[in-house]
């Protein structure tokens, strides 16, 4: 294997070298189906282990291995302390070493349940992978999971490695009746090749050369396969699409797009559009690095000059223009749930696909995909790991393809717009035609009409605060107020909504998001009607807070933190409530087992410990103007 | 790294300034090789050595490795970051480089105080990099993330990348300390009695503080000779890095405090 390189030789292996395509995969295995083990095995035998390198892994055997005296491979590759002090894998690693032929990054990942979003990860980049399988146990649920996960993230190629072959004696049954049942089980995965290898990663049979021991085998050994497994993509040509990434803008007279070409190909002349605004213009200039050059392919990072000056800017895609990608807001959607708070409908994220950030919402889950069995069930929530087929709503429309025809345009994260974490991984499967069949009514009384003729500010006063917080006595003193003063008004209470609107919600997560949008949905309506309307709502959850502001003009939604202490919530308790949850007669009640996040910056903070309901109005009063004259400007 | 972000934003310059926190302890010729890099591309260059570490002398002999590379690179990165507010910075580490360094992401996430957390990283699918963070948050993008040392010498030969000398081979005075030959770079190198510069044909693979960074015996004078020593190479290139060894998990301890 090892070949040395003499300077003399060095060019003609520099241009072997250039040429030389790399192939990413993904190691896919639970804890003892001796996944580092082959990875180790790989890097050994393929000399990217270093003497030093095998030097610390003598050491490291003896303090942490399994394998008695022997080395332990696995330990290459477990490298942070608590993985090795637990003898587990927990984080996607990625490797590195090459062929003759091939250059290869592997992406090692853990096979547990809980870690299906790491190997959703690693398989995200990869373009084959390695499903071991114990060959003592066959086909195990763990091997379902990871299949479908592959395949899921659009994975085509898999080699089937029945590793552990030296502990059933090598014997050529057990390796087929693996096989066929593999097969059996993976035949609806729409893989386009499966190859089954029969190894042993400890000993090293089948992974660099085919081995004796196995004179039955007449396939490649895995490298050999590695090597040669033909991985051109047998769908349709891409169109080109490049998402811009930047606009280079250095003096008056160059203005570059920069981005990589997520399909097809790009030439001086070609005729392209600007999507989602559909301009149309031709390629001036194709820029790569330093060079101009005349065209470009897939993969290629790029900046294009057009021939004449468009409107475009980071987010918009460039595309073929006689062959134009979808743009939509609403699309079904498979998404894998990455974070421990649970994934709940109605709740705004953030989205990103390619160079584009949007708000979205998944309005509805149609199904659960249980991974381990592929059986579909309903669900109301997505928790941690888990797999389901969403109908999603976006802020803007997208452009996109799905991601079976192109994983730049249909892969998409979202992202938590409190922590920032990455929360989701999507894949677009196709738009609903909803957005288009629905048109805005344009109305030409509009809501300037309607608050002209109430001489009034309509607006949304959106009071929040614990249960017994005394969110509606204010609300109920202060319209009194407002309507003794001539402001036309209505007052939407949390409770009174439950008898009516709301009443088939109950008081979990989901059926509280869902409260909240219906009654901001409601009082957006009634603010278009000209309106001034107090909502008197726990809302518990900051997200929905900026949901329900999200529906208003700027200056038209003034959050009011109603502030009692939990305490002194208790000790009033008006309803009895409190005692009954505490007796746990009631669930999720805010406060007691259910979160309450408090407003960080809200426009109206009224503390009201040592106030009396008519004082915390007078300072309502004096804060919220809903006079028209004094603000005419703001129209 | 330099040369792809150059190559990136062409012909526009790159949009940021170069950031050198400095120790005190580079070798020469490095220091000559910033002047010119920046006079070649035309970015600011900033440079930030510990006030503190100075005034008390910090130094790698006096102090040994850890506690230097402690003061006058991790504290120091974190001042100087903070100090300009850069919320983004870019390295070129590389997964190859070292078994926590490969289960790093490429946008890595530090939290407030510039700490990373290996168990709390954001997963990282596709090409799609989470960029938001809270105020005090702050990123390491390593773009080179999954290149090899054999690959960076290829495109260093490709594009015809100018180098530091002495990463090719000549003769240099070494002493040679447990089993590692250190160059005397300058007249702070503190002789044992008796102890004694001896010319050697040598080479580096890696370039830190000149106390800290072994050379390796070669006759690789050449580019082309590198690149044919990086292929037919038996030891890592963090062999010659004398802080990755100095206690167990040294370099995962060093980037939760916030090393490179």
């Amino acid at each position: 294997m090892r070949v040395v390189l003499n300077t003399k030789d060095i060019a003609s292996f520099l241009d072997s070298q250039r040429n030389k395509p790399t192939l990413r995969f993904i190691t896919c295995g639970s804890v003892d189906d001796g996944k580092s083990t082959l990875i180790g095995r790989l890097l050994f035998e393929s000399k990217a282990i270093f003497d030093d390198q095998l030097a610390s892994l003598e050491k490291d055997s003896r303090q942490y291995g399994t394998q008695g005296e022997k080395l332990d491979l696995a330990l290459l590759l477990d490298g942070l302390q608590a993985e090795r002090e637990q003898g587990i894998t927990i984080d996607v690693a990625y490797r590195f070493f090459a062929s003759e032929k091939r250059r290869f990054i592997v992406a090692d990942t853990p096979g547990h349940d809980q870690y299906t979003r790491n190997m959703a990860t690693g398989a995200s980049t990869a373009e084959l992978a390695v499903i071991l399988i114990d060959a003592r146990k066959g086909v195990l649920t763990q091997t379902r999971r990871h299949s479908r996960i592959v395949a899921m993230m659009g994975i085509r190629h898999v080699i089937l490695a029945v590793n552990k072959m030296d502990l059933v004696g090598f014997n050529r049954e057990t390796f087929n009746a693996i096989v066929a049942d593999y097969q059996s089980f993976a035949h609806d995965l729409g893989f386009e090749s499966v190859q089954p290898i029969p190894l042993s990663a400890l000993g090293g049979e089948s992974v660099l050369h085919c081995s004796p021991l196995m004179q039955w085998y007449s396939g490649q050994s895995l490298m050999a396969y590695l090597d040669t497994v033909d991985l051109s993509h047998t769908s349709k040509r891409q169109s080109f699409r490049m998402p811009v990434q930047w606009v280079n803008r250095p003096n008056l007279d160059f203005r570059g797009f920069c981005g990589t070409l997520a399909g097809g190909l790009i030439q001086v002349g070609d005729a392209v559009r600007v999507l989602p605004s559909g301009v149309q213009t031709r390629i001036k200039q194709v820029w790569c690095g330093f060079d101009e050059v005349t065209q470009a392919a897939q993969g290629d990072a790029v900046t294009l000059t057009l021939v004449d000056e468009v409107d475009a800017s980071r987010g918009d895609v460039m595309v073929a223009a006689d062959q134009p990608a979808e743009v939509a807001d609403q699309f079904q959607a498979r998404l894998l749930w990455m974070h421990e708070h649970a994934m709940v409908p109605g709740r705004q994220y953030l989205l990103k696909l390619a160079s584009k950030e949007v708000t979205a919402t998944v309005t509805d889950i149609k199904y659960l995909e249980d991974v381990n069995s592929g059986e579909h069930s309903a669900a109301k929530s997505l928790a941690l790991n888990e797999i389901a087929c969403v109908n999603l709503s976006t802020s803007a429309p997208l452009v996109f393809e799905p991601y079976t025809t192109n994983r730049v345009l249909g892969s998409f994260i979202l992202i938590d717009k409190r922590s920032f974490e990455t929360v989701g991984a999507g894949m677009l499967a196709f738009a609903l035609r909803r957005a288009s069949s629905i048109h805005w009514q344009a109305m030409e009384v509009n809501k300037q009409a309607r608050a002209v003729q109430k001489l009034q500010r309509p607006q949304c006063i959106w009071l929040t605060g614990l249960s017994g917080s005394g969110k509606s006595t204010l609300a109920n003193l202060f319209e009194k107020h407002l309507l003794a003063q001539g402001v036309h008004t209505y007052l939407l209470d949390g409770d009174n909504v439950r008898h009516g609107l709301n009443r088939d919600l109950g008081f979990t997560e989901e059926a509280r998001v869902e409260n909240i949008r219906r009654v901001a949905e409601v009082a957006r309506l009634m603010v278009d009607a000209g309106l001034v309307v107090l909502v008197s709502l726990i809302s518990p959850f900051r997200s929905e807070r900026e949901m329900a502001r999200s529906l208003f003009a700027p200056g038209e939604f003034t959050e009011v933190f109603v502030d009692t202490s939990l305490a002194q919530c208790e000790t009033r308790d008006v309803k009895g409530l409190y005692a009954k949850a505490r007796r746990g007669e009631l669930n999720n009640f805010t406060g007691i087992d259910s979160p309450y996040e408090a407003p960080i910056t809200p426009e109206v903070h009224l503390p009201t410990f040592g106030l009396n309901p008519h004082e915390c109005v007078d300072i309502l009063m004096k804060q919220i103007n809903c006079n028209l004259v004094d603000q005419t400007h703001s129209f | 790294m330099l040369h792809l972000a150059r190559k990136a934003f062409y012909p526009s310059p790159p949009p940021f300034p170069l950031l050198h926190v400095d120790t005190g302890w580079k070798f020469c010729d490095m220091y000559t090789h910033r002047a010119r890099m920046v006079a070649d591309s035309g970015m600011r260059l900033i440079t930030h050595i510990n006030p503190e570490g100075l005034a008390e002398g910090v130094g790698p002999f006096s102090h040994g490795s850890n506690y230097h590379t402690d003061v006058m690179k991790t504290q120091a990165l974190k001042q100087a970051l903070d100090a300009h507010g850069f919320d983004v910075v870019f390295g070129g580490a590389r997964r190859d480089e070292e078994k926590s360094r490969a289960k790093e992401r490429v946008f890595s996430f530090r939290a407030p105080g510039h700490r990373w957390d290996p168990k709390a990283q954001r997963p990282e699918l596709w090409n799609l990099y989470n960029t938001r963070i809270a105020p005090d948050e702050t990123i390491r993008v390593f773009p080179i993330s999954n290149w090899t040392e054999l690959d960076i010498w290829q495109y260093i030969h490709a594009e015809n990348i100018p180098i530091v000398p002495l990463y090719l081979a000549a003769k240099r005075p070494v002493v040679e300390r447990a089993g590692q030959l250190i160059m005397v770079d300058d007249v702070r190198f503190p002789f044992a009695p008796g102890e004694q510069a001896q010319m050697r044909r040598v080479r580096f693979r890696t370039l830190g503080c000149w106390p800290l960074t072994a050379a390796i015996d070669s006759d690789a004078d050449t580019l082309e000779a590198v690149i044919a020593e990086t292929f037919n190479a038996r030891s890592s290139e963090r062999q010659g890095r004398l802080i990755d060894s100095d206690v167990p998990g040294s370099m995962e301890k060093k980037k939760q405090e916030g090393y490179f």
